[in-house]
């Protein structure tokens, strides 16, 4: 589900991204830009209108899709909000998240919560919301964000037997507007994930007709639906006359237009018929930032790449020798070969908008140094055999990037037979997922929340893809979760990551960028690189 | 003729059957999982995708696969996509856009085809015939992604004829320009058959025969000339309107169709065996009726040729 978020849907021929390149240079691109540069008065009003991938599910909980999540934004609530600046967990439906030992939390609500049809928002519509996530034979996308909860294991059975119960015992609610979440383990993190859309309330429309509730969610944020979802082509929000929230919206609609080629959607944007591409393709970053100016902004995101090793290869079980690949890859150079510089070179194992992250916790291992790679591999006793590379085929600039992988490791290590194996990402998962792959693979990480502990705890935790262990790590992990709170929680990551860092199970590669661009139209323009996306309803219309 | 017709209809029964369970075991055999496909990079709660792998009935063997789905078939039911709707509605939304496209370029190949491929035949040598076998050639030769971007950068942003993408203007404005794109491979292909066909046609005694007994040189070209030299261009048009829906999937992403060529593509990445059945059982029955319909208009054209 979470590569979902900005690839796989978008899958449709990325192939022809570098031709529509061309197109647009033999014909210059026109209009659309800075026409008018006055200021947006900041006054109610208007609509604008949004590109959008098509998304999987529009219930929450239902969908862990970046492009679902944009629209679940503007119709629903969250307990908590992630402030955009920080990515620390702020009050939003409820009014306090506490907890005396990070195992049993108490999430209160504020009183006077609507959803769009009238129903009181409830400590019940969040329970049932959550257990409907978490029960497994509904099949829900965001199962596993509730798998700390105590019960989980109840409700998601390994023996192929339905479970006993439908609730959750970590669940109670007290009264109408406090809850009380038990846990199975400390989890001073927990604040955070209230920030994620699965943990939005659900009224009881969600469950008597959950077909029809997915083509028109009723939330309790901001924006309701005006209309069904029209698959494939349009999802359109209005301003929801019941919200009493913290966040009233200046438009008066939002209109998402579906495009299945990122490309057409930028075309749209440059002749005026949308007001927003959250994802510029990168091949089109110099373009846009010329003809877009100071309406287009890079900002970076929570998505990286890494190398993933096969640990249960014993040509991979020496350090030295995953330091030596490491040191073998020119990251600056393939980030602007491939990625027109909008990806920025990972020089640690998290996204450099977590906090906690650090510049250089990865050391020299992550420098490109290719005779110390020499040196390393020497060192390691060489490399034998055939060196494979496995990816999936979903996107053009993953074979361009593993190319220049390939060239750097014959070049600077003197590893002559480098090979591909490329295929479906159908087909790919199941091999790595049963560590049958026998090289060096694509590993994509898209954080969930700004953690540390996210990263490392979901790459390198319980069963982890590269099969690496460490009773150390996951002590450490467990103290940072035990720790009096997420800030606190931060040293002990550090520490954790710096220990992944020393032994490299994976390999840092570069951590994604997202590139937007909008009209002169809309202003009060605020992204953030969390779960959020575009604050729906801050943006201001000129009407 | 309706015996005829009844026994190229019962053919049509054993070419679908053939086809769905063809593409229904190229699905099946096909390795990996596709419910961990769709989890990407992310560990993905195990019971979650036993129930989704029981939903979609993933894990039966490829026989009892294909029973169900022909049992639903006769009953109307062609199964669920991965996001839970109905493969017959995500059909249905899909299927008139497409159709409206393909008739669209089938429409404009046709009149442009035959249109230019008459006037350069009647102008043979001249600058006119030049052009046309010179433009059909660039047609033919340039990819349909290039053209599609050019088309829409030119007329759509520059100068604002046409919509640039989407299909919210309806029909015909939303279609045109994409229709256009779609045609010209075909266009070319069609112009060029017409061409040769009414050359020799025109060097045939019937019409120099014709000529003879003094008819008008216009009931000699259409009446004589044409109808007989359209036989081979109307096979080619019936295969080609088949070929149209199929081949729209390029056209459709470019200028963002929300037609069935958009949704085979997904869903053969996601590896939705119902929806890729579902679509193909539809393109095979397009297939067949065109086959058909080339058949009929055969006899009509050109008596020679008789159904019984």
């Amino acid at each position: 589900m979470l590569m979902l978020r900005r690839s796989a849907v978008a899958l449709a021929g990325h192939s022809l991204a570098a031709l529509a390149l061309l197109a647009a240079t033999a014909t210059g691109c026109a209009r659309g830009s800075a026409d008018d540069d006055r200021p947006v008065p900041a006054v109610p009003g208007g609509s604008y209108s949004v590109a959008l991938t098509e998304p999987d599910h529009l219930t929450p909980g239902r969908t862990t899709s970046s492009y679902a999540l944009q629209v679940l934004e503007g119709l629903f609530d969250t307990p908590l909000a992630l402030d955009p600046h920080d990515g620390h967990p702020v009050p939003l439906a409820a009014r306090s998240v506490t907890s005396d030992d990070q195992r049993v939390w108490t999430v209160a609500l504020r009183p006077d919560g609507v959803f769009h049809n009238g129903e009181r928002v409830t400590a019940h519509s969040f329970a049932a919301a959550w257990e409907a996530a978490a029960y497994g034979p509904d099949g829900w996308d965001a199962n596993s964000y509730f798998a700390q909860i105590e019960g989980y294991d109840a409700l998601n059975p390994t023996d192929g037997r339905p479970p006993a119960s439908r609730h959750l015992s970590g669940l109670t609610v007290l009264d109408d507007s406090t809850l009380r979440v038990t846990l199975k383990a400390p989890f001073s993190q927990f604040p955070m994930l209230l920030a994620f859309p699965a943990f939005a309330p659900l009224p009881q429309a969600a469950f008597s007709d959950p077909d029809h509730f997915d083509l028109h969610p009723v939330g309790n944020g901001p924006f309701e639906m005006a209309g069904d979802w029209q698959r494939n082509q349009r999802i359109d929000l209005r301003r929801a006359a019941a919200y009493t929230g913290p966040r009233p919206p200046m438009a008066d609609g939002v209109h998402f237009k579906i495009f299945t080629s990122t490309d057409t959607a930028y075309t749209e944007l440059s002749a005026g018929h949308v007001d927003f591409v959250t994802n510029v393709p990168a091949a089109r970053a110099y373009e846009a930032r010329r003809t877009f100016g100071h309406h287009y902004a890079v900002r970076p995101g929570g998505t990286m790449d890494y190398l993933g090793l096969p640990l249960w290869d014993p040509r991979y079980a020496k350090p030295e020798l995953r330091r030596a690949l490491s040191m073998a890859i020119d990251r600056r150079g393939i980030t602007r070969a491939i990625y027109n510089e909008v990806y920025l070179p990972a020089d640690s194992l998290v996204g450099v908008t977590i906090p906690g992250h650090r510049a250089g916790a990865c050391g020299e291992s992550c420098d490109y140094q290719p005779d110390r790679a020499r040196e390393l591999l020497r060192q390691a006793g060489g490399f034998s055999g055939r060196l494979e590379l496995y990816f999936a085929n979903s996107d053009p600039s993953y074979l361009q990037w593993m190319t220049a992988v390939a060239n750097e490791l014959r070049q600077n290590l003197g590893i002559r037979d480098v090979a591909f194996r490329t295929m479906p990402g159908a087909d790919l998962a199941p091999i790595l997922n049963s560590r049958k792959a026998t090289g060096p693979y694509r590993q994509n990480w898209v954080a969930d929340y700004p953690s540390e502990q996210d990263y490392l705890a979901g790459l390198l935790g319980h069963g982890n893809r590269p099969g690496w262990s460490s009773p150390a790590f996951d002590d450490l992990l467990a103290r940072g979760d035990a720790a009096p709170s997420a800030a606190q929680g931060i040293a002990y990551y550090q520490q954790a990551e710096d220990l992944a860092l020393q032994q490299l199970p994976l390999i840092p590669l570069w951590n994604w960028q997202d590139q937007s661009a909008w009209s002169s139209r809309v202003g009060n323009v605020l992204f953030d690189p969390y779960v959020a996306g575009l604050h729906l309803e801050q943006v201001t219309v000129r009407h | 003729m309706g015996r005829y017709l009844a026994r190229r209809l019962l053919y049509a029964i054993p070419v679908l059957l053939a086809t769905t369970f063809l593409i229904h075991t190229l699905v099946f055999v096909l390795p990996g999982d596709p419910i961990q496909a769709l989890a990407g990079d992310r560990p993905i709660s195990p019971s979650v995708v036993a129930e989704l792998h029981r939903r979609y009935h993933l894990d039966d063997p490829l026989f009892v696969q294909y029973a169900r789905y022909l049992r639903g078939l006769l009953s109307g039911d062609l199964g669920r996509t991965f996001t839970g709707e109905p493969v017959a509605d995500a059909l249905a939304g899909h299927w008139l856009v497409t159709l409206r496209l393909g008739l669209t370029a089938w429409f404009l190949e046709t009149v442009l085809g035959i249109g230019l491929g008459v006037w350069a035949a009647l102008r043979r040598g001249r600058w006119a015939d030049r052009a046309v076998l010179g433009g059909t050639t660039l047609a033919a030769a340039v990819p349909v992604y290039i053209l599609g971007y050019l088309a829409q950068l030119v007329l759509g942003v520059r100068l604002g004829w046409f919509p640039v993408a989407g299909a919210e203007a309806g029909w015909p404005g939303a279609y045109l320009l994409p229709g256009l794109v779609l045609a010209c491979f075909g266009a070319g292909y069609v112009a060029r058959l017409t061409r040769s066909s009414v050359l020799e046609s025109l060097g045939a005694d019937y019409v120099r025969t014709a000529t003879a007994k003094g008819l008008s040189r216009r009931r000699t070209v259409v009446v004589h000339a044409l109808r007989n030299s359209l036989v081979p261009v109307v096979t080619f048009l019936g295969i080609e309107l088949g070929s149209l829906l199929a081949g729209a999937v390029v056209t459709e992403y470019i200028f963002n169709l929300p037609g069935i060529g958009q949704q085979v593509f997904q869903a053969i990445q996601l590896r939705e065996g119902p929806t890729v059945v579902g679509i193909t059982t539809v393109l095979v029955l397009v297939f067949c009726l065109a086959n058909l319909a080339v058949d009929l208009l055969y006899g009509l054209l050109d008596p020679r040729i008789r159904h019984d």
